[in-house]
């Protein structure tokens, strides 16, 4: 017998609970068409990233141009929609990175706990006591700037709040009956873990993915803006800022845009996140409002 | 209480010691001898021969790990590849610039966070409610720097109402530290104010619905004295946690905002040290960033023990 909270019935109550707020709902949308942009996005972009001379340089936003042209005379609407695909790949490799060995080491310490516990929660501890972007910038400046590296930088940062999220569900569900129940039978712990524990756990971390993963965004884009991240000529949102910082009384529009999309995407994940949280997992919302910190 | 704090003590001191060994490891762990790559390409033997030494690092590991942290513990950090000079002056050098600003960002923080936070809790799915979880769902979203660069457009260049960047020393000129703090403060400040916010609400909403407040109710007390010796002081004490997290956070994790602001502060030195593979320097930073959440989040634990008598038994 295995307890699986959320069943395919489960799962369409939660989106239909995630759909009755208009607002979450808006943010679906929006979250759907950067997922689009992120996949099509060098097809339907009018002009190449890098291709430059498109229009004279620093000229500002017009029908040809929508989000006009940078220093270079690269179209700023274009540089947007490409660079779309490497901020979400960066975010979504970097909380897989995360959520993979955080929710390893949270199910280990809160099933077996004892000595295993407390060492792999100190080991938490330990992380956790870095500032996420400056644990960040400390693995990067050990493994190099580039994108590669900032995903397992913005990984590493992340471990300890999903190590922490599954422990605590681990601990309350190691108690209960069917779990009691399936050692009774002679499980091995590793079924235990996998078929009955794992299911259980999943909603906090579902709603916990969401959550990182918009932090995750922007932790990527603080990196590139501070030339660690994404490298050029890779078109990136935050080093797209970086650029046009310097540009700003003449040319607004170069840093505008792409902060813009930093901010539309990470509220349509928080948004939905929420909504998540409230029909998933409503007791969370106060450890993990405690736990949010700026990038 | 004596127990708690004790085992609080033992936990922390655990902490700090894997902390210590994570950023003694920064240096062994980098890809390729550390001083040929501060040194660059153009260098003599006996150059990286006195850096090599003095960074220690023709000692043993074991031996070199002791005489690091027992040199750190007496505030020693060692000396700077770049400059040559002590890491620990050139920290205590940008540490007034640091705590300026997660001051100031704290200030901003709790006067957007507290009154925003119990008006949305105490009028639930009202438009003030609705403003209330807007904005602060915005200020969490909102990168900072990117707010920092509109903040400087808008109220630099175009009003010119502030200055742009740069920390002016309290001790010179108090009048243009000021000036100069406002925007940064305010710019870091919405982003901690709107995770703040959240928590003020959440809080509130909870005592709200707490046994002991719907007794005060019952026995007649005025509304008045229900919030503020029932509602509010329950309230507070989660409050200062989260209000101890931030400030934590505020002294060490607004790097891109000082890169901005060109505040001359400790992010920027430990992004400076990255950037010149000025490996004691980050090492050092390292540290000292993880020693202050370590110390501020000890502090909030035994405040919140003392605030929370339930606490030192669980």
């Amino acid at each position: 017998m295995t307890a699986v909270a959320a069943d395919r019935g489960g799962w369409r109550a939660v989106l239909g609970a995630v759909a009755t707020s208009r607002l979450a709902l808006l943010c679906l949308v929006v979250l759907g068409g950067f997922l689009v942009v992120a996949v099509v996005g060098p097809s339907i972009a009018p002009y190449g990233a890098n291709e430059v001379g498109v229009a004279e340089s620093l000229s500002g936003p017009s029908l040809d141009h929508p989000f006009g042209v940078d220093q270079l005379g690269r179209d700023v609407m274009s540089r947007v929609l490409i660079g779309a695909r490497d901020s979400l790949r960066i975010g979504v490799v970097a909380v897989g990175i995360a959520l993979g060995v955080g929710v390893i080491v949270g199910l280990l310490a809160g099933y077996y706990r004892g000595w295993l516990d407390d060492a792999l929660m100190r080991l938490m501890d330990v992380l956790f006591a870095f500032p996420a972007i400056l644990l960040a910038i400390a693995v990067l400046a050990v493994r190099g700037p580039g994108a590669t590296n900032a995903m397992i930088a913005i990984g590493i940062v992340y471990i300890p709040v999903f190590a922490r999220v599954t422990r605590a569900s681990t601990l309350a569900l190691r108690e209960e009956l069917f779990v009691r129940a399936a050692r009774s039978v002679g499980a091995l712990d590793r079924r235990i873990i996998v078929r009955h524990v794992l299911p259980n756990v999943a909603a906090p971390i579902i709603v916990q993915t969401s959550i990182s993963l918009a932090f995750a965004i922007l932790s990527e884009a603080a990196l590139s803006f501070l030339g660690l991240g994404t490298q050029p000529p890779a078109p990136s949102w935050g080093r797209m800022l970086s650029e046009g910082q310097g540009f700003m009384e003449d040319a607004w529009w170069i840093a505008v845009f792409p902060g813009l999309a930093i901010f539309l995407l990470v509220l349509a994940l928080n948004v939905v996140g929420d909504a998540l949280r409230d029909a998933l997992d409503p007791r969370q919302r106060s450890a993990m409002d405690a736990e949010r910190r700026p990038a | 209480m004596r127990s708690y704090v004790l085992r609080r003590l033992g936990q922390a001191l655990i902490v700090l010691v894997g902390v210590s060994i994570a950023a003694f490891s920064i240096i062994h762990l980098v890809d390729g001898d550390p001083v040929r790559l501060a040194l660059g390409t153009r260098f003599d033997q006996e150059t990286y021969d006195a850096l090599r030494s003095r960074a220690g690092l023709d000692q043993p590991l074991v031996v070199q790990y002791f005489d690091w942290s027992s040199s750190a513990a007496t505030g020693d950090l060692g000396v700077s590849f770049r400059s040559g000079r002590s890491v620990t002056s050139l920290i205590v050098e940008r540490l007034p610039a640091t705590i300026s600003l997660a001051g100031g960002a704290l200030v901003v923080a709790l006067l957007i966070a507290v009154p925003l936070g119990v008006i949305s809790a105490l009028r639930p799915r009202s438009p003030a409610d609705y403003v209330a979880t807007v904005v602060s769902q915005a200020g969490i979203s909102i990168p900072d720097f990117w707010m920092a660069i509109l903040g400087i457009l808008v109220f630099a260049r175009t009003l010119q109402w502030l200055p742009a960047s740069r920390y002016v020393p309290l001790s010179e000129d108090p009048v243009g530290w000021l000036e100069h703090l406002i925007l940064p403060a305010v710019t870091v400040g919405v982003v901690s104010g709107s995770v703040l916010t959240r928590f003020v609400r959440s809080s509130v909403l909870e005592a709200l619905g707490r046994d002991h407040t719907r007794t005060a109710h019952a026995k007649g007390l005025s509304e008045r004295v229900v919030m503020t010796r029932h509602v509010l002081r329950n309230a507070l004490i989660p409050i200062v946690t989260v209000t101890g997290i931030q400030l934590a956070y505020l002294l060490s994790g607004v790097v891109v905002v000082e890169v901005v602001f060109a505040w001359q502060g400790l992010g920027q030195l430990a992004l400076q040290a990255v950037q010149s593979r000025d490996y004691p320097v980050v090492q050092g930073a390292v540290l000292l960033f993880a020693v202050f959440f370590l110390v501020i989040n000890l502090i909030v634990d035994l405040l919140y023990a003392s605030l929370d008598p339930r606490i030192r038994y669980r």
